[in-house]
């Protein structure tokens, strides 16, 4: 009778463990930086930039995702003992996911827009700029020379919903050159959009340039002039509500240092 | 009945209810009717409701054939193919439209074909979104229909082929209103899931307002602009859902067993 109990007892208990620990698993990357004592107080900023360490958490934009991997490596190797978590989605849903309180460090987001939604206006920084281009299968099946081909019904196009603003920038471009666009598809976000490209979908789509490079081996990149119409910046700030204030702000020091840069540009941003 | 049990109980449906409450707590009710209204949530909708139905028939013309082979027919490797046929239930959605992609898509394994002769391609179509959705949903039919055949008492059939009824005949009068609850149920559940398809379908149908943007589309790109309209259209949504399953609980799954 009581080795019974004592069983279900400790049963629920490893149970209940076991869901205590699924559960922090699930939200890895926004635990650890507010249990590293040091970290946590606000006002660290002051003795910290020498002595910074625990986890920075960092939400950073899709469209980053490959310089800020990169940069976060670097990052951890030049102070040892920190480490850099990365939350990469749109830009949108990280300002919302900020604005419900999830605890984030360093917030770089594709659009002011966005960071105006978490931060005061003047507290960020642009760090790059990002403009479009049309991007094309390997070959060109669908024959594109430039953006007027985007308003042939017969051609299969794919843009970005004009809620995401790789969408917002294609539609201040086709204003510019005065076109009306025939989309199949507006896509979610503009890696979507570059999947349909890549996999021979659609015969082009408006994305990045930084998003034509990185897909290099599958797509080909077309400029064309009226780009210059809608410059993308990306701000970088650290929240006010950082739980790890002084790793935040030496994480940005470093995107904005010049090593930060090169890696940056040697992706196709382009300095600010 | 032991504590133990109660407790995680009460915490599990408190897991899975207060999510739900917060959706309606949320809900901007003053001006929710005339959001609800709009004539973009309507079409949306429209082509939610049209394209899962569309998915349920062809599902059933198919899935019921399929059950009935998993659960008469003698088949060598039969416990493999019976797991192929639910892998689409655990598969993550967005890999399952990025596998039709690959087969159906214009640079497809048979859509090039398509493409080719026909001059015809899925993705981007109102058709794309009712194969992704069908895709997604025909297991949950299969299951349920399997499970009936296998439950129903083979005497019956039996019977019939003594007095004469041709296999096809046995079928259709005596096989299928034996398991007529089994198909119902399924395709209620089959139906609900296409419903709420958002992956495969995003993936291998894309977004267009009219064409592929059905209401789980909708949602997500209404909270990159207005979360009140994402609510809007996720308690619509809901609404349906529960509608249709709290149906099926108490007229169908009753007469199952």
């Amino acid at each position: 009778m009581f080795r019974r109990t004592s069983f279900t007892r400790r049963a629920l208990a490893v149970s209940l463990s076991a869901g205590v620990a699924l559960g922090l698993a699930a939200c890895g990357d926004d635990t650890p930086a507010g249990s590293s004592p040091s970290a946590s107080s606000p006002s660290a900023g002051a003795s910290s930039s020498a002595a910074i360490s625990g986890t920075v958490n960092v939400f950073a934009a899709a469209s980053l995702t490959g310089t800020f991997t990169q940069l976060g490596k670097d990052f951890e190797a030049a102070h040892p003992g920190v480490k850099v978590v990365f939350n990469f989605a749109g830009s949108s849903a990280l300002a919302t996911q900020i604005n419900q309180g999830a605890p984030a460090d360093v917030f770089a987001s594709a659009a002011p827009k966005n960071m105006d939604q978490v931060t005061d206006k003047g507290t960020a920084t642009t760090f790059v700029k990002n403009v479009l281009e049309i991007a094309v299968p390997k070959g060109n099946p669908g024959k594109i020379t430039g953006l007027k081909d985007f308003t042939d019904k017969n051609r299969k196009i794919a843009l970005c919903a004009e809620q995401v603003p790789c969408g917002a920038a294609a539609q201040k471009v086709f204003a510019a050159a005065k076109l009306t666009p025939q989309p199949d598809s507006l896509e979610q976000d503009v890696k979507a959009a570059l999947t349909k490209v890549s996999l021979g979908e659609v015969d082009a789509a408006l994305v990045y340039k930084t998003d034509v490079l990185a897909a290099k081996d599958k797509v080909e990149g077309i400029e064309f002039p009226e780009s210059a119409q809608a410059v993308n910046e990306y701000p970088i700030a650290t929240l006010t509500k950082a739980p790890n204030a002084g790793g935040a702000k030496a994480f940005v020091d470093f995107v904005l240092s010049a090593d930060g840069t090169k890696v940056l540009t040697a992706a196709g941003f382009d300095a600010p | 009945m032991p504590l133990v049990l109660v407790l995680p109980a009460l915490l599990g449906l408190a897991f899975l209810l207060v999510p739900l409450i917060g959706l309606l707590a949320e809900a901007p009710w003053s001006t929710l009717p005339s959001r609800l209204f709009s004539a973009e949530v309507g079409q949306a909708l429209r082509l939610s409701l049209l394209c899962a139905s569309a998915a349920t028939v062809i599902c059933l013309f198919l899935g019921i054939p399929l059950a009935w082979l998993l659960a008469r027919a003698d088949l060598p490797g039969r416990g493999l193919l019976r797991a192929l046929v639910t892998v689409p239930l655990v598969l993550p959605p967005v890999v399952g439209g990025v596998a039709l992609l690959l087969v159906l898509g214009r640079r497809g394994l048979i859509g090039e074909r398509l493409d080719l002769w026909f001059g015809f391609s899925l993705p981007f179509t109102t058709a794309g979104v009712i194969v992704a959705e069908a895709f997604v949903a025909m297991p949950f039919l299969v299951i349920s229909v399997e499970g009936a055949l296998r439950a129903a008492d083979p005497r019956y059939e039996e019977a019939a082929a003594t007095l004469g009824a041709g296999r096809w005949l046995t079928f259709r009068r005596v096989t299928l209103p034996s398991i007529a609850p089994g198909i119902v149920a399924g395709a209620v559940l089959c139906w609900a899931r296409a419903l709420g398809e958002f992956g495969a379908t995003i993936t291998f149908a894309g977004n267009f307002p009219g064409r592929t943007t059905t209401m789980p589309l909708a949602v997500y790109l209404a909270l990159e602009t207005d979360p009140d309209v994402a609510v809007v259209l996720s308690i619509v949504l809901l609404i349906v859902s529960v509608v249709v399953l709290a149906s099926l609980r108490e007229r169908w799954i009753s007469g199952l067993r």
